[in-house]
């Protein structure tokens, strides 16, 4: 992204783009929990909201009356409506759209692919091998995610530079060019038409035949409908995942005790996930405002665009327990980091699979490891945070 | 005489985190959609009661039920 105006009152001009907000947003939005709750900004075509209490992004998130899916990501300028069901969908739409892809997102479908993400996770740190020092991100998190999305998808694996520059041209470059959102959004659906097309010749077991096969109200899906839900697909199982892969790692890397612990423990892994899940969520979604409507004493203005914060919401002092502390044996932890209701994240499965392998497989290779002194780890900016260069040494 | 306890799902709620299933799976399971589903009558056998209230505690849309009595 360019440089920006620096942001002089967050409440009245929040900028998730701003490098405070990608450095550290937690502090940021403690403040204005508790002095807004919701804060806006103009910086977004047509006003902004950033709701940063639990219960008003419950509220938000579970109103499609009021807040509609039709547009997910917070923009600079407005894209065209874009059709990428069921995350785009409202009801009475969204049902019959979700409810065709669960099956192939459902738990027992997703443990069958949890040898082949140990066989990515294993040769990646193979790649890394006896050096000294790696990039957690580049070198393991960012490559994980992608390459399992190509084997769902029944591509190759070797995909992985050309997927990660469409998500980069869509959810960050795309916020202030338009342009280049939607040249990477032709070239993706240039790219599975082709698939689809060879799949009607020669169907596989893929999540490609599984939309050619599936139904809507006893009929095939259109072509437009199985090019947009695939776009989601893509777009939604890759950057999602690594970045949870890579705070996960980070909060290894810079937490020695905890690391410590989970060496030791390896059966508190999974409540550690869900702790990582909850502390660093990833994913920032978007609603607009459809219809007036007053939370927490702000008036939401149709046309408004929402930043639906989930990672804002699970750091709520009023819903969780010492929400700025990360404990990896929180036992009562119901997080968001999925979302609320009915568009609850479709690959939470996946994602929950894919961290957990990713640092089990890390751990039992490297179990002492931290961030290499003096060098910095970035975070990615805007809807999606996680690390986007993670400098670790590997103590052997 | 020990209160029997029971967990049940609101099936109107249950959005699939699957987080019962994660944190309790002698009560709860899947099925071919993702959504929890109480194993048999939800009747929790003695030793399970701390399982059945976690499940409860991190349901994030409170779809998990507890009755005893």
């Amino acid at each position: 992204m360019e440089s920006r105006p620096p942001v002089e009152d967050w409440a009245i001009d929040f900028d998730h783009f701003d490098p405070q907000w990608t450095e550290n947003p937690y502090l940021l939005w403690n403040d204005l929990r508790q002095r807004c709750p919701v804060a806006t900004s103009q910086r977004f075509q047509d006003g902004a909201y950033f709701a940063t209490r639990y219960d008003d992004v419950r509220e938000i998130a579970c109103d499609a009356e009021h807040f509609s899916s039709r547009r997910v990501i917070v923009r600079e300028r407005k894209l065209p409506l874009i059709f990428s069901p069921p995350i785009t969908s409202d009801p009475p739409e969204h049902k019959p759209a979700r409810k065709l892809l669960l099956p192939a997102f459902a738990p027992k479908e997703i443990a069958k692919l949890e040898d082949r993400a140990r066989a990515i996770c294993r040769s990646l740190l193979d790649a890394i091998g006896d050096s000294p020092t790696c990039d957690g991100a580049g070198d393991y998190a960012r490559q994980i995610p992608v390459r399992v999305i190509a084997h769902m998808l029944g591509v190759s694996e070797d995909n992985g530079d050309l997927f990660r520059d469409w998500i980069y041209r869509i959810l960050s470059e795309g916020v202030s060019n338009p342009a280049a959102a939607m040249g990477a959004m032709q070239e993706q659906d240039a790219f599975f038409k082709e698939q689809v097309e060879l799949r009607r010749k020669q169907p596989g077991d893929d999540l490609v035949s599984f939309l050619i096969n599936a139904e809507l109200d006893g009929k095939p899906l259109s072509e437009p409908h199985i090019l947009g839900t695939l776009r989601l697909l893509m777009i939604a199982g890759i950057d999602s995942i690594w970045s949870g892969i890579g705070s996960s790692i980070w909060h290894l890397a810079t937490h020695p005790e905890d690391r410590k612990r989970l060496v030791a423990d390896p059966g508190l892994l999974p409540t550690a996930i869900e702790e990582f899940l909850r502390a660093y969520s990833p994913v920032t979604m978007a609603r607009e405002v459809v219809k007036e409507k007053t939370l927490s004493g702000c008036p939401f203005q149709p046309g408004g665009q929402v930043l639906l914060s989930f990672p804002a919401a699970n750091r709520d002092p009023s819903k969780f327990a010492e929400a700025d502390r990360v404990l990896i044996d929180r036992a009562e932890n119901p997080h968001v980091a999925f979302g609320l209701g009915r568009h609850r994240c479709l690959g939470s499965n996946l994602a929950r699979m894919e961290m957990t392998v990713a640092v089990d497989e890390w751990l039992k290779r490297f179990p002492d490891f931290h961030e290499t002194p003096g060098k910095k780890t970035t975070w990615s900016e805007g809807t999606v945070r996680g690390p986007r260069s993670m400098p670790l040494t590997i103590n052997r | 005489m020990r209160k029997v306890m029971r967990v049940a799902i609101a099936t109107d709620r249950c959005q699939g985190h699957n987080r019962c299933c994660l944190v309790a799976p002698e009560l709860f399971e899947a099925d071919d959609e993702g959504n929890a589903h109480v194993h048999g009558d939800g009747i929790v056998p003695a030793g399970l009661e701390a399982k059945a209230r976690l499940a409860v505690a991190n349901c994030p849309e409170q779809a998990v039920r507890l009755t005893s009595g």
